[in-house]
């Protein structure tokens, strides 16, 4: 149920968020949802896409240091409280969350997030219990 | 194992005063035959019987390799030519080569410090040794020779180059000593098991001295490792004697100087003072029996620290660190010396960057500033801003417990810093001093 999500290094340089999504987008890559977490030195993007290994190859082999993260696409009510409420679940299992963004497209009537917490497989039998539905590899590259 | 036990186990204090007493005339010799030595007393008011003790050395001036260029070729030959009886000279490479004329004495002095050097080691008459330094004008081979000739060990006079023939010597001839630069040592291990399908550490040698550039720890344990041999540091520069200015024995422990005939004196490359007993500087080398070209406070342009207290072996001559860098490279930084070896040996202990890094100096608000760019290692690039900042501020603390200042580090991409074939340019200044 985890989903791979690319992790670029980024330096604090002009026109370095630039030529990473050139490269993405002459490999034919689609973005699905995108987040930077910055730092005043340096800033890692956070990518999820329709084919993390091609675009992992096509970054690196431009001078990019990658990482492939698994992280979870979860489904949240696209209504006031949705996430909220899949966070409060984590919150009574002790589960922390790292970092979480959202996804451009939907799911139906629902609002997809990315998120990673410090124990992924804790996070996904807390979840699943709870009846949240977590998306796979495949269903994200078709969203 | 000593060769000459009198001269070199002679207690401090006798050591000492033999020093003075050879300081004292090689200072006077120097002023009455070298008129440059003269001349330099004359600018600074002084006179050789001025010098009756070590702190008056301090009034001498310096003796600098561009001095020693602007006299060439002859310019310091206390001897007429008739009685030069061998001449070695640099390669030049950074402009007028130096010169050194040795007189039959000289040449005398020369196999003595470098049959002590070799004896140090364990190397006897019963041993074949491999010089594959340089014979010619560098003072690599010959200097090896005539240590070797004077312990009566079977020389294997190779010189440099040809490594497939090096090798088939070694089987051949069961060469148990060799001598080369350290990188060439690599290259011949390395060239026996890949090209040769020959093991080095089934070959006969036993130990190796290994000089004349600058090398680590590590390099030496790989040397050791891929010979199976005890591999020792050799000093010498051609402008003092070639080498056997100094060499480790078998505690490997910092490198003895044979004091009786070479003076060393360690200094602030700034100011010129000598530094605290133990610390860093540059070494100036005094010649005290040198009789073709005297050599008086020479700076060596080579950094290194003196090892403080006795060695086990005996010997009394003073030990110096491993050359850890040249004066050229040293920054100064809100009055601190260093150096950017410090901050490339913090860069390797601290896992998870690349050896390849930038030092820039700014000057915001009348402060130095220094800012290390150091490259991420790919594979220890983590997709949390914690893991990374955590790898910097390691970084950080590190190199400012090594150096007594704060940097400020920078994580940049792999392979975004410029790479440059040889000496890459480590430091960019970009404070204005003028």
């Amino acid at each position: 149920m985890k989903v791979k999500q690319i992790s670029i290094f980024l330096e604090n340089k002009k026109g370095r968020l630039y030529e990473a999504l050139k490269v993405l987008a002459e490999a034919g890559i689609n973005i699905r949802a995108l987040a930077i977490a910055d730092t005043s030195d340096f800033g890692i993007l956070r990518l999820i896409v329709n084919d993390p290994e091609k675009a992992k190859s096509a970054l690196e082999n431009a001078g990019f240091t990658v990482k492939i993260t698994p992280v979870l696409a979860v489904e949240v009510d696209d209504r006031p409280g949705g996430l909220a409420e899949v966070l409060k679940y984590l919150y009574d299992a002790d589960i922390n969350v790292e970092y979480t963004y959202a996804f451009v497209e939907k799911s139906g009537e629902k609002a997809v997030v990315v998120l990673r917490t410090n124990n992924l497989d804790k996070t996904i039998s807390v979840l699943k219990e709870k009846g949240i539905t977590l998306l796979s590899e495949g269903e994200v590259a078709n969203l | 194992m000593y060769w000459n036990k009198e001269a070199e186990t002679m207690p401090r204090e006798e050591l000492q005063k033999l020093q003075l007493q050879r300081l004292r005339e090689v200072v006077k010799y120097a002023y009455e035959r070298v008129p440059f030595y003269r001349k330099r007393c004359e600018a600074a008011g002084i006179k050789p019987e001025d010098i009756r003790s070590f702190e008056d050395l301090k009034y001498i001036p310096f003796t600098s390799k561009a001095d020693l260029r602007e006299v060439y070729p002859f310019g310091l030959f206390a001897v007429p030519l008739s009685e030069i009886v061998e001449i070695h000279s640099s390669s030049g490479t950074t402009g007028k080569p130096v010169v050194a004329g040795y007189t039959r004495r000289d040449l005398e002095v020369w196999g003595e410090v470098m049959a002590r050097s070799l004896t140090m080691i364990g190397v006897t008459s019963q041993d074949v040794i491999q010089i594959a330094y340089g014979y010619g004008l560098f003072t690599g081979g010959l200097g090896f020779h005539y240590g070797a000739l004077k312990i009566g060990a079977t020389i294997v006079p190779a010189s440099a180059g040809n490594t497939r023939r090096q090798i088939t010597l070694m089987q051949d001839f069961g060469t148990t000593v060799l001598a080369c630069t350290p990188s060439y040592a690599l290259y011949l291990a390395e060239y026996a098991r890949d090209e040769m399908g020959i093991d080095p550490s089934t070959l006969k040698l036993r130990v190796g001295s290994f000089g004349a550039e600058m090398w680590t720890e590590e390099m030496r344990r790989e040397i050791e490792k891929r010979f199976g041999i005890k591999a020792y540091n050799v000093y010498g520069l051609t402008e003092i004697i070639g080498p056997g200015v100094a060499h480790e024995c078998e505690e490997q422990k910092g490198l003895h100087i044979w004091e009786d005939h070479f003076l060393p004196e360690i200094i602030d490359p700034e100011t010129g003072e000598w530094v605290e007993e133990g610390k860093e500087g540059e070494l100036v080398l005094t010649t005290l029996t040198k009789e073709g070209v005297p050599m008086i406070r020479f700076r060596t342009r080579d950094i290194t620290s003196f090892v403080p207290g006795e060695c086990p072996c005996g010997r009394t001559g003073r030990r110096i660190e491993r050359i850890k860098g040249r004066t050229d490279d040293m920054i100064k930084v809100r009055g601190v010396m260093l150096f950017p070896y410090q901050i490339e040996q913090c860069i390797l202990e601290v896992q998870g960057v690349e050896p390849h890094y930038q030092i820039i100096l700014t000057r915001p608000h009348h402060l130095d500033e220094i800012e290390v760019q150091v490259e991420m290692a790919k594979e220890t690039f983590s997709d949390e801003v914690r893991a990374i900042e955590e790898l910097r501020r390691r970084l950080e603390k590190k190199i400012e417990e090594t150096v007594g200042i704060r940097v400020k580090v920078t994580l940049v991409e792999p392979k975004s810093l410029p790479r440059s074939e040889g000496k890459a340019k480590r430091v960019i200044d970009k404070r204005n001093l003028s």
